[in-house]
C-alpha cells in the first residue's frame, strides 16, 4: 500500500504528447527522454512531477505510434502506474514488457482532480480515492510475472541467467 | 453468448485454453515466428537474455529480404552473422538472398497455415490474414523472447469487420480498395484491432490480389487482419504444406466493435498522395502531377499479377521515366520470364531487380534524388520512406504505376488498355 499524488487527463491522449516525436531520434538516455514527458500535453507536469506520482486518465490513453519512449519517458520520471479508463493496446503491452503497470479503472477518472491523493494497494488490488473504494481488475499470473521481473528482458535474465 | 470472432478463436487456440475473448490476456504459442536482415540485431538481444538456444528452431523462419543483395559491407556482414547463427541453430526455414520478399517467401512455401498463428519482426505481418491465419508484427525484444521460450502474452483486440460487396469496376483493384478503407477511417482506424473482412467480393480477387489488404491494414493501425479462406486457398497450400490444418471463421453473431459496410461496385480507382497513406484521393485528382520514378514491386504490390497488370499496359511502348522492377520473390521471377512478361517490360525500358524488398524502405536499387517524385506500388509513402527526405511518393495500384511511367506523370491506365 502506498500514497501518491495524481495527474489527471482526459480521453484519447496519444503518444505524440507524451513524448514528442521529434524527439525519438535525437534524445536518448532515459534522463532527456524523461526530461520531455508530456511536454506537449501539461508542461506543469514536465516541471514539477515528482517520483511516485501517478497518472489517471480517461479512455484510449497513449493512442498513435508504437513509440516505447511515450513508457520510458514516464517510467524515467518515476511514474509507479498509469491508472485509465482504458489503454491503446500497442501502450499496453509497451507498458507491461517495460515494467509499467497499466492499471484499467474506468471510474476513477470521474472522481479525482490533480493534485489529489490516493492509497494504491496493487497486491491487495484496490485504490482509494475520495472516500471510495476501485477495484483493481487482477493481471493474469504471467503478465504480473513480467511487472514484478520489471519488465520482459529483466524477466528474460532472471529465468535465462543473462545481464549485468 | 457463444459467437465468437476469428481472432477470437484463434487466439484461444493457440493459448490452448478453450475459450477467450477481447481484452483477455493469453500466453500464445504461435505456430511460426520470421525474422528477416534484422535477425541479426534481435540475436543480439536475445544473448542479453542469457538463453543459448532457440527453444522452437523448427518453427523459425528467416529471410534474407531488405537490403539483398548485400550493398555495403555492413549489411554483408549483418547477412553473414545471420547465416551463421541459422546453421548454429538449426533454424528450420532460412531463405537466402534472392528468394525474396518474407511475407510472399512464406506464403509461397506454404510456412503457414489457416487457422494458425504467426508473428513476425515486421510491421507488415498483418499480411498472413489473406490465408485465415493471425499474423502479427512484433518488437525486436518481443521476437528475442519469442525465440528464447516459444510463447508470447498477448491481449486479444477487438474486432473490427469490413464487408465488401459487389464486383469492383475495372481498373478498381484490391490496392485501391485498401487505400479507400485507410483513407476513410484514417490511418488509425483499425488500431489494435484485428480487422476482419467479409464479403462476396472478395471471390473476386485473384490468389495474388489477396494479401494487398491484409498487408495493407498495417498502415490502418490494425494488429492483424483476416480474410475467410477459402478452396482456392487450400489448393494453392496443398502441395507445400508440412502440417494438417483446421480453417478458423467468426461465428456469423459474433461481436464487433466496429461493423461496416462497403459497395466496391461503386468505387473508383485512388492514390495516396504524399506524405501518408491515409492522404488518399480518387485518381483523376491527381492526373497530370509530374513524377521522375516509378516503382512495381514489394509485398503489396510484387506478386505474378502485378507485374502482368503492368506488362499489359506497357506492351509495345516505350517509358518516358526510368520504372524499376523488383519481382516480390523468384517463384514471381521465374513465371514472368516463363510467360513473356519480362520481355515486355524490359521491351519498353524497365529496370528488372533482384527479388527482394528493393528500394521499397530507401536500402538501395533505386533510392530517388532530392526533389525526385516516385510512383510507387509499395504500402508506405512517409517522408524520407525511399531514403531521402525531399522525395515524395504516390502509392498507387500497377496499372497506374505503368501508366505513369509511359508519360512521365501521373496517368490513367484506361487510356493504355483498349
Ligand atoms: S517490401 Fe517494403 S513493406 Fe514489404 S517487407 Fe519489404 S520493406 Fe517492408
Amino acid at each position: 500500500m502506498s500514497q501518491h499524488c495524481v495527474w489527471v487527463y482526459g480521453d484519447h491522449v496519444n503518444t505524440d504528447v507524451i513524448f514528442p516525436g521529434k524527439y525519438t531520434y535525437t534524445l536518448k538516455s532515459p534522463e532527456e527522454i524523461a526530461s520531455k514527458a508530456l511536454e506537449d500535453l501539461d508542461p506543469a507536469f514536465t516541471r514539477e512531477a515528482r517520483p511516485g506520482d501517478v497518472i489517471v486518465a480517461g479512455r484510449n490513453w497513449g493512442c498513435g505510434s508504437s513509440r516505447e519512449q511515450a513508457v520510458t519517458a514516464l517510467t524515467g520520471r518515476g511514474v509507479p502506474a498509469i491508472i485509465a479508463a482504458s489503454f491503446n493496446g500497442l501502450y499496453f503491452r509497451n507498458c507491461i514488457n517495460q515494467g509499467l503497470h497499466p492499471i484499467v479503472c474506468p471510474a476513477l477518472v470521474e472522481h479525482v482532480r490533480t493534485g489529489d491523493e490516493i492509497e494504491l494497494d496493487t497486491a491487495r488490488g484496490y485504490i482509494r480515492a475520495a472516500g471510495r473504494v476501485f477495484p483493481i481488475p487482477p493481471l493474469p499470473p504471467s503478465v504480473r510475472a513480467i511487472l514484478d521481473a520489471g519488465g520482459l528482458m529483466p524477466m528474460l535474465q532472471v529465468r535465462f541467467g543473462g545481464g549485468r | 453468448m457463444t459467437a465468437y470472432t476469428f481472432a477470437e478463436k484463434v487466439l484461444a487456440r493457440a493459448a490452448g485454453v478453450s475459450a477467450a475473448r477481447a481484452g483477455d490476456v493469453l500466453d500464445v504459442q504461435p505456430d511460426i515466428i520470421f525474422s528477416h536482415d534484422n535477425s541479426a540485431a534481435i540475436r543480439r538481444i536475445f544473448l542479453q537474455t542469457g538463453a543459448q538456444r532457440i527453444a522452437r528452431p523448427g518453427r523459425v523462419a528467416i529471410t534474407l529480404d531488405h537490403a539483398v543483395p548485400a550493398p555495403t559491407t555492413a549489411h554483408a556482414q549483418n547477412h553473414a552473422e545471420i547465416r551463421a547463427w541459422v546453421r548454429e541453430q538449426g533454424i528450420g526455414h532460412f531463405y537466402e538472398v534472392g528468394r525474396g520478399i518474407c511475407h510472399q517467401v512464406l506464403s509461397e512455401e506454404a510456412v503457414v497455415l489457416p487457422g494458425e498463428v504467426i508473428l513476425g519482426a515486421d510491421s507488415h505481418s498483418t499480411h498472413f490474414g489473406w490465408l485465415g491465419a493471425f499474423g502479427m508484427g512484433v518488437g525486436r525484444t518481443e521476437m528475442a523472447a519469442l525465440w528464447a521460450t516459444g510463447v508470447l502474452w498477448m491481449q486479444v483486440p477487438e474486432s473490427m469487420r469490413i464487408t465488401l460487396n459487389g464486383r469492383p469496376r475495372p481498373g478498381v483493384t484490391a490496392k485501391d480498395i485498401a487505400l479507400h478503407i485507410i483513407g476513410r477511417w484514417g490511418a488509425d482506424g483499425g488500431q489494435y484491432r484485428s480487422v476482419e473482412f467479409a464479403g462476396d467480393t472478395l471471390a473476386h480477387f485473384t490468389l495474388d490480389e489477396r494479401p494487398v489488404l491484409p498487408n495493407m491494414m498495417a498502415e490502418f493501425g490494425a494488429q492483424n487482419a483476416y480474410m475467410p479462406p477459402d478452396q482456392t486457398v487450400f489448393d494453392a497450400l496443398e502441395a507445400r504444406r508440412t502440417r494438417d490444418y483446421t480453417p478458423i471463421y467468426p461465428d456469423a453473431d459474433a461481436i464487433y466493435a466496429q461493423d461496416e459496410t462497403i459497395d466496391a461496385a461503386a468505387l473508383e480507382p485512388v492514390i495516396a498522395l504524399p506524405d501518408a497513406p491515409d492522404n488518399v484521393v480518387p485518381l483523376r485528382e491527381a492526373l497530370g502531377q509530374p513524377v521522375q520514378q516509378a516503382f512495381l514491386g514489394t509485398c503489396t504490390n510484387g506478386r505474378y499479377a502485378d507485374l502482368e497488370a503492368a506488362a499489359r499496359v506497357l506492351e509495345g511502348r516505350r517509358i518516358a521515366i526510368r520504372l524499376i522492377v523488383i519481382p516480390a520473390s523468384a517463384e514471381v521471377y521465374a513465371r514472368a520470364a516463363a510467360s513473356g512478361v519480362l520481355t515486355t517490360l524490359v521491351a519498353a525500358g524497365a529496370a528488372i531487380g533482384t527479388p527482394g524488398c528493393g528500394p521499397c524502405m530507401g536500402n538501395h536499387m533505386g533510392i530517388p534524388a532530392p526533389n525526385e517524385a516516385t510512383i510507387s506500388s509499395a504500402n508506405r509513402n512517409f517522408r524520407g520512406r525511399m531514403g531521402t527526405p525531399d522525395a515524395p511518393v504516390y502509392l498507387a495500384n500497377p496499372y497506374v504505376v505503368a501508366a505513369s511511367a509511359i508519360t512521365g506523370c501521373i496517368s490513367d491506365p484506361q487510356e493504355f488498355l483498349s
